[in-house]
């Protein structure tokens, strides 16, 4: 049956919009799931853990036409849940993350580890129980079973978790023959850092601090999300300034990191005028950033119930002022590069992602768009104050490095173009109003269009103020398995160059 | 061609004049003269990403850019430990990095110097010290400067970087050397 049918009987959940909750028995698990990829609902989220106490649970995110569908299925003690990877490619690491962290387990074949290298016992559960045991220091080595390529010529290269350049912690298994990737094959989880069980250890209206460093690039837009889950579950309605402030925000997070990756992916071409331009630019960007809100990153700036700073005419000033230097600058670069034939020589079908594949694995945010998935949350699925301000969704088709830089050009002009428009937007209103804690066992989630995808989160009150589970949800999750397939039948010295293109968060996918 | 090298030209040299050393940065002892005769000169960094949320991987990027202009001051990146004379340290260092981070100090030759970088390089930070985190890098290896801040600007991460650089009570001929170094450059 279609996923309406699931929706229509789905109760309402507080923080995105238009969201429900649906608790399921074992046997429809995989029925709702086989009838969203029917419908072609992607997989948001998948974890572990959240319920009343004591209960053990996994759950589910997926995003249908309606809206968002959080599907929750009890799990009796050391008792499986059916797996999903047959249906959501996806859900392998998910799935896996969640068995390291719970000991729930799907029934799906690939039992490895993934957060868990060896810093912890198998048995320990570092959610849901009170105590874990003494950590051993330093850690002895584990052998992770990567899958083996056989055959003539074929060697392994392997490289991290410390890599050659300023680059977040992961390993990179590549199965050559000469300089042609045949496998490649990531472990993460180096950045592991306890999030989720940090969370239960905080209070409600202090949780944002460390959403906003699950993944420090995406700072406003974890901590926008959780407080969208945590205002819809006090009753909370966000003031009209609070909310176009924060997006103000989020597409100056967007524009900053686009920039950074705009540079840097020409760098990695063997582009270095690239580099010192849009890092020049960036960094104007960031000191007016610093000027209007009093930091260069936003970590602290979306607290509770708004923002912690208003924005005064001096700051909408700097702003202004970057945007028109950016307005300025960025067409130019763009000239230079589009006209730069060494440039569109490397970027040109290089690391394709096809749509079919795309579909399949799931791809999903900017990289998705490059590959012709039309999805942006900001005009699919609008939250305060987005359906106000006519996001054009930009989107390209070749799936290829240009496909994912001509999509963050696009989004930069966007971008430039919401900043001035909520500039000129902005009426006077309280830009914070404080928020009560929400009724122990309240269950909300939030829903943001970040700079790299949608970024999910799952939040559940507990007594007294505390957080009793969050799960903070990053769309690196999806997209690092296509970037495997990505590179195949590339070659090695192209791996930086299409690994910088997507630009994926270590640190938002280890916890 | 014509385009790009416009551009140069429009743009001309952006590049600032380098913060004073902080020794308040400081953790250890001063490095010795005839060490930082040597490190003086010329300054090869290896930065490890021991579990951070990012943030202070995007400040680091930024001492390269033109405006900060690293490489200006004959401090450069490398992409081995065996070439480095300075760990730059990120994040709370997590239990899954502990391993990577204790071969990475090994492999770098003496004399090295360590920096640990941002609130939870100094502290651990927001995520503290538990199952899945060491907390500090000096938990791990020995520190000589710890520059605090979520993320520290790069303005105070050059800071500290020139703290470790620079002799106690003895800063203003070494940064002198640095800036002169970055007015030849320029």
């Amino acid at each position: 049956m279609p996923l309406r049918t699931w929706w229509g009987a789905a109760r309402e959940l507080a923080g995105a919009p238009r969201a429900r909750l649906l608790a399921v028995a074992p046997e429809s698990w995989r029925e709702v799931m086989q009838d969203a990829t029917a419908g072609g609902a992607p997989l948001l989220a998948l974890w572990a853990g959240n319920g009343a106490p004591h209960q053990r649970a996994v759950c589910a995110a997926l995003m249908g036409d309606a809206g968002v569908l959080v599907i929750w299925l009890p799990v009796g003690d050391g008792g499986e849940y059916p797996g999903i990877q047959d249906l959501y490619p996806a859900a392998n690491r998910m799935q896996r993350a969640a068995a390291d962290l719970t000991g729930i387990r799907s029934s799906d074949p690939d039992r490895r580890p993934w957060l868990r290298h060896s810093a912890w016992p198998a048995d320990a559960r570092p959610l849901g129980s009170p105590s874990m045991p003494p950590p051993v220091s330093p850690p002895p080595i584990d052998d992770y079973a990567f899958v083996r390529v056989l055959g003539e010529g074929v060697h392994e290269v392997a490289v991290g978790p410390v890599h050659a350049g300023t680059i977040e912690p992961g390993h990179f298994r590549f199965s050559v023959v000469g300089e042609k990737v045949l496998r490649l094959e990531e472990r993460l989880g180096y950045a592991h850092k306890g999030i989720e069980r940090r969370f239960s250890e905080l209070g409600l209206l202090e949780g944002h601090r460390l959403a906003a460093r699950v993944s420090g690039d995406s700072a406003v837009a974890f901590s926008w999300a959780y407080c969208q889950a945590l205002e819809g579950m006090a009753g909370h309605d966000l003031p009209a300034r609070a909310a176009l402030l924060r997006a103000l925000a989020l597409e100056l997070e967007r524009c900053a990191n686009h920039l950074g990756d705009l540079g840097a992916i020409g760098n990695d071409a063997g582009f270095a005028f690239g580099l010192a331009q849009f890092s020049r630019l960036k960094e104007h960007l960031l000191r007016a950033t610093l000027q209007a809100f009093g930091q260069r990153y936003l970590l602290d700036f979306i607290v509770p119930g708004g923002t912690r700073v208003d924005l005064d005419a001096r700051g909408a000033a700097a702003l202004d002022e970057a945007m028109a230097l950016l307005s300025r600058e960025v067409p130019r670069l763009r000239d230079i590069y589009d006209e730069h034939a060494g440039l569109r020589d490397r970027f040109a079908e290089a690391g394709t992602v096809t749509l079919d594949l795309a579909v399949r694995l799931g791809l999903t945010g900017l990289a998705g768009r490059a590959s012709g998935q039309a999805f942006d949350l900001r005009v699919d699925h609008p939250w305060p104050p987005y359906a106000g301000l006519s996001v054009k969704k930009c989107v390209q088709s070749a799936g290829d490095v240009l496909a994912r830089v001509t999509v963050r050009f696009d989004e930069v002009r966007e971008s430039i173009r919401l900043v001035r428009r909520i500039l000129s937007d902005l009426d006077p209103g309280a830009h914070v109003i404080p928020i009560p804690d929400p009724d122990p066992g309240v269950f909300g989630v939030g829903l943001v269009e970040g700079w790299r995808g949608p970024v999910f989160v799952a939040l559940e009150a507990g007594e007294g103020g505390r957080v009793r589970r969050c799960h903070p949800h990053d769309p690196s999750w999806q997209n690092w398995p296509v970037l495997e397939h990505a590179i195949i039948g590339n070659i090695v010295p192209d791996f930086p160059l299409i690994n910088k293109s997507f630009n994926l968060s270590y640190s938002g996918q280890d916890l | 061609m014509w385009k790009t090298l416009r551009q140069i030209a429009r743009v001309g040299i952006a590049t600032e004049n380098p913060p004073p050393p902080d020794e308040s940065l400081r953790t250890a002892h001063a490095l010795s003269e005839e060490v930082l005769k040597v490190l003086g000169r010329a300054l090869c960094i290896r930065h490890v990403d021991a579990g951070s949320c990012n943030g202070c991987e995007l400040e680091i990027h930024a001492l390269n850019n033109p405006i900060y202009n690293l490489e200006g001051l004959g401090i450069r990146f490398v992409a081995s430990p065996r070439h480095a004379d300075m760990l730059l340290v990120s994040g709370p260092v997590s239990r899954n990095m502990e391993v990577a981070l204790r071969r990475t100090y090994e492999a770098t030759p003496h004399p090295k110097l360590v920096v640990a970088l941002g609130d939870c390089g100094c502290t651990g930070g927001i995520f503290g010290t538990g199952y899945a985190t060491c907390g500090a890098v000096s938990q791990v290896i020995p520190v000589d400067v710890a520059v605090p801040g979520c993320p520290p600007t790069p303005t105070r991460i050059l800071q500290g970087i020139l703290t470790a650089l620079t002799q106690c009570g003895n800063r203003s001929s070494d940064l002198s050397t640095a800036s002169s170094k970055a007015g030849h450059a320029r």
